[in-house]
């Protein structure tokens, strides 16, 4: 990594560090959404981007991290900060089982089955009134003193997505993270060196689950709410369009896709009932003109520039 | 009859039928997408909201003849071939420029255009529900296997749903199209190389899969409320019916979407709250031990 990048990563947490104290409560509100998302879709291209693993329903471990969160909160006495880790773990557990169902079947039946299973998990919550308030989610979820306040939610979002994205980024520069990307490129040769590529995805997609959780349990902090259209699968690909709105070849791609989306979505959302509408055309105009991302086309672009040699990528 | 009679109960008969009912529509949809997958592989997520679409103007249309029987069966006629001129639009004016692109990136383009789709849906027809008549003919009940009450248009579309199956099949098996198309669907190089025009026949295959699609909501339209999100579900049973039929075998949409129906509508009289997921618990059993799907895929 280079100074340049280096100083622009430094000068950017120092704005976000600052960001509360100047602009108003929605503000601070929106930029904690973003985050989350980004740290949302940046799991998700972990498996996806990194992995080149067909994650079609990434939202369900979003939403399962959320839910686990929440109940822990409601239903049990425990102390609130074993929520927080409990709701991820839960996310994590299930990367593993449905990993284990899908992981014998590549690309698009590997989704599609994922897809299968997701909706299965959706279809639960939403009827299962009881346990999990059915159609209508569970509202006013009580937080610990510390974290009620929105400043003190966004700081707890922002210091926990800047670790993740750190813990993260360690992963992908490991040798875990060659290899994946290696499997990616050649699954087959990836085997015939002697590498075990179904557990090196499992795990892979068991730690994009607990990422995915941990997005989740930071919306329950930022919004105080649930509900089951956060494991919906339209939502699954509104983050693969994050993704790939971004770059996924780049670590902060999706982090730009999703602060462009959220951002776009919350400002037409004031003029126009009709944002899905415009989220459609954005999409047609970024896969005919910008198949590699907006961080893909600046690389392109501008070159020679300032992008040092990345070997690692290869 | 009163053999079979004192075997099945009749609530078990019953929910058969209306299972069967449901399965018509689930394969009308589901072969026009998994045509739409065998031949061009696009994993055609739109497919969803032109069968929306096909709903909505089957609404329109009834209306406009004066929302009697004349009007439904104008609807039949009208509203597919409605839908598959827009889809004639999208595949002339998008789609044929994005064939080589990868299964994620058609996945997403069609995604988009359901978005598109379904807000201009609430564009033009509003977010209330809308409800299409049942037709003069099909009103009422038949008793069936003593004195079970069935509705007369489930009947109509259990006769609907084998005449589509055979019209597709003489389509795809016995027209010079049809074997061009499965041809094409095999290697669609060699097929352009001995000087057939590949797009064109793709452009076909495109615009009578969807035309299935508006067909599937024009019947659907009167046992149904109209709304805005009805494509939501529906996309995703249907996907799911094409992968554990087979992706591209018409016979496995046959196939997934009895399976689909059955275990729906037998689920709800096992467990009533929770009859919804039976049909993905069946998926999930059918693809552990038969993970290509059912039937031979194309692919």
């Amino acid at each position: 990594m280079s100074r340049k990048t280096l100083l622009g990563l430094g000068a950017g947490i120092i704005v976000l560090l600052l960001l509360p104290l100047f602009i108003p409560r929605f503000y601070v509100y929106l930029v904690s959404i973003i985050l989350l998302y980004g740290l949302l879709a940046t799991s998700l291209n972990l498996v996806l981007g990194y992995g080149g693993i067909f994650q079609f329903h990434h939202a369900v471990f979003y939403g399962v991290g959320a839910y686990g969160t929440t109940l822990m909160l409601t239903k049990t006495g425990l102390p609130a900060m074993l929520a927080f880790i409990v709701g991820p773990l839960v996310s994590a557990a299930f990367g593993l089982v449905l990993g284990i169902i899908c992981i014998r079947l590549s690309k698009l039946y590997f989704g599609m089955l994922q897809i299968s299973l997701g909706s299965l998990v959706w279809a639960i919550v939403y009827r299962w009134y009881a346990f999990t308030g059915g159609d209508d989610g569970i509202h006013g979820i009580p937080m610990p003193e510390m974290l009620s306040s929105p400043k003190s939610a966004y700081y707890f979002t922002f210091i926990i997505t800047l670790v993740s994205l750190f813990i993260m980024w360690k992963i992908i520069r490991s040798p875990f993270g060659s290899v994946l990307q290696g499997i990616r490129d050649n699954p087959v040769r990836s085997e015939m060196i002697g590498i075990n590529v179904r557990r090196h995805q499992l795990l892979a997609l068991v730690l994009a689950g607990f990422f995915a959780g941990v997005a989740g349990s930071l919306f329950v902090v930022v919004d105080n709410t649930v509900f089951p259209d956060m494991l919906f699968w339209t939502l699954s690909l509104e983050i693969i369009i994050m993704c790939l709105l971004g770059g996924w070849f780049a670590f902060l791609g999706p982090m730009l896709g999703a602060a462009v989306i959220i951002a776009l979505r919350t400002f037409v959302s004031t003029y126009t009932d009709y944002w899905a509408l415009v989220l459609g055309i954005i999409m047609m105009l970024v896969i005919f003109f910008l198949p590699n991302g907006i961080l893909g086309y600046v690389e392109e672009k501008f070159k020679r520039g300032f992008v040092e040699p990345e070997i690692e990528e290869r | 009859m009163d053999a079979v009679y004192s075997i099945i109960p009749a609530g078990v008969l019953s929910q058969v039928f209306v299972g069967l009912s449901r399965t018509t529509i689930l394969f009308i949809v589901a072969s026009g997408l998994t045509l739409i997958l065998g031949v061009l592989r696009i994993p055609n997520v739109a497919h969803g909201s032109l069968y929306m679409i096909g709903a909505f103007t089957a609404f329109t249309v009834t209306k406009l003849f004066g929302g009697g029987s004349a009007g439904f069966w104008m609807a039949l006629i009208i509203a597919p071939l409605i839908v598959a001129l827009i889809s004639l639009i999208a595949e002339r004016g998008m789609f044929q420029f994005l064939y080589e692109r990868e299964h994620l990136m058609l996945l997403l383009l069609t995604f988009a255009f359901s978005l598109v789709f379904g807000d201009l849906v609430k564009l033009v027809w509003g977010g209330e529900y809308k409800s299409v008549p049942v037709p003069h003919i099909f009103q009422g009940f038949v008793p069936l296997f003593g004195g079970l009450p069935f509705p007369r248009y489930n009947l109509f579309l259990l006769v609907a749903g084998p005449v589509v199956a055979i019209l597709l099949y003489l389509l795809t098996n016995k027209t010079k199209m049809g074997k061009i198309a499965r041809a094409a669907a095999v290697d669609r190089e060699m097929v352009g190389a001995v000087g057939i025009n590949v797009s064109r026949v793709f452009a076909t295959v495109f615009v009578i899969g969807c035309y299935l699609a508006g067909l599937g909501g024009v019947l659907v339209a009167p046992t149904v409320s109209v709304t805005l999100g009805m494509d939501h579900n529906l996309i995703i049973e249907a996907f799911l019916i094409v992968i554990i039929g087979g992706l591209g075998n018409i016979w496995g949409a046959l196939l997934g979407a009895l399976i689909f129906g059955l275990t729906q509508s037998l689920g709800i009289l096992i467990w009533p709250k929770f009859g919804i997921i039976f049909p993905y618990l069946a998926v999930v059993v059918v693809l552990l031990f038969r993970p290509t799907g059912l039937l031979k895929s194309t692919w």
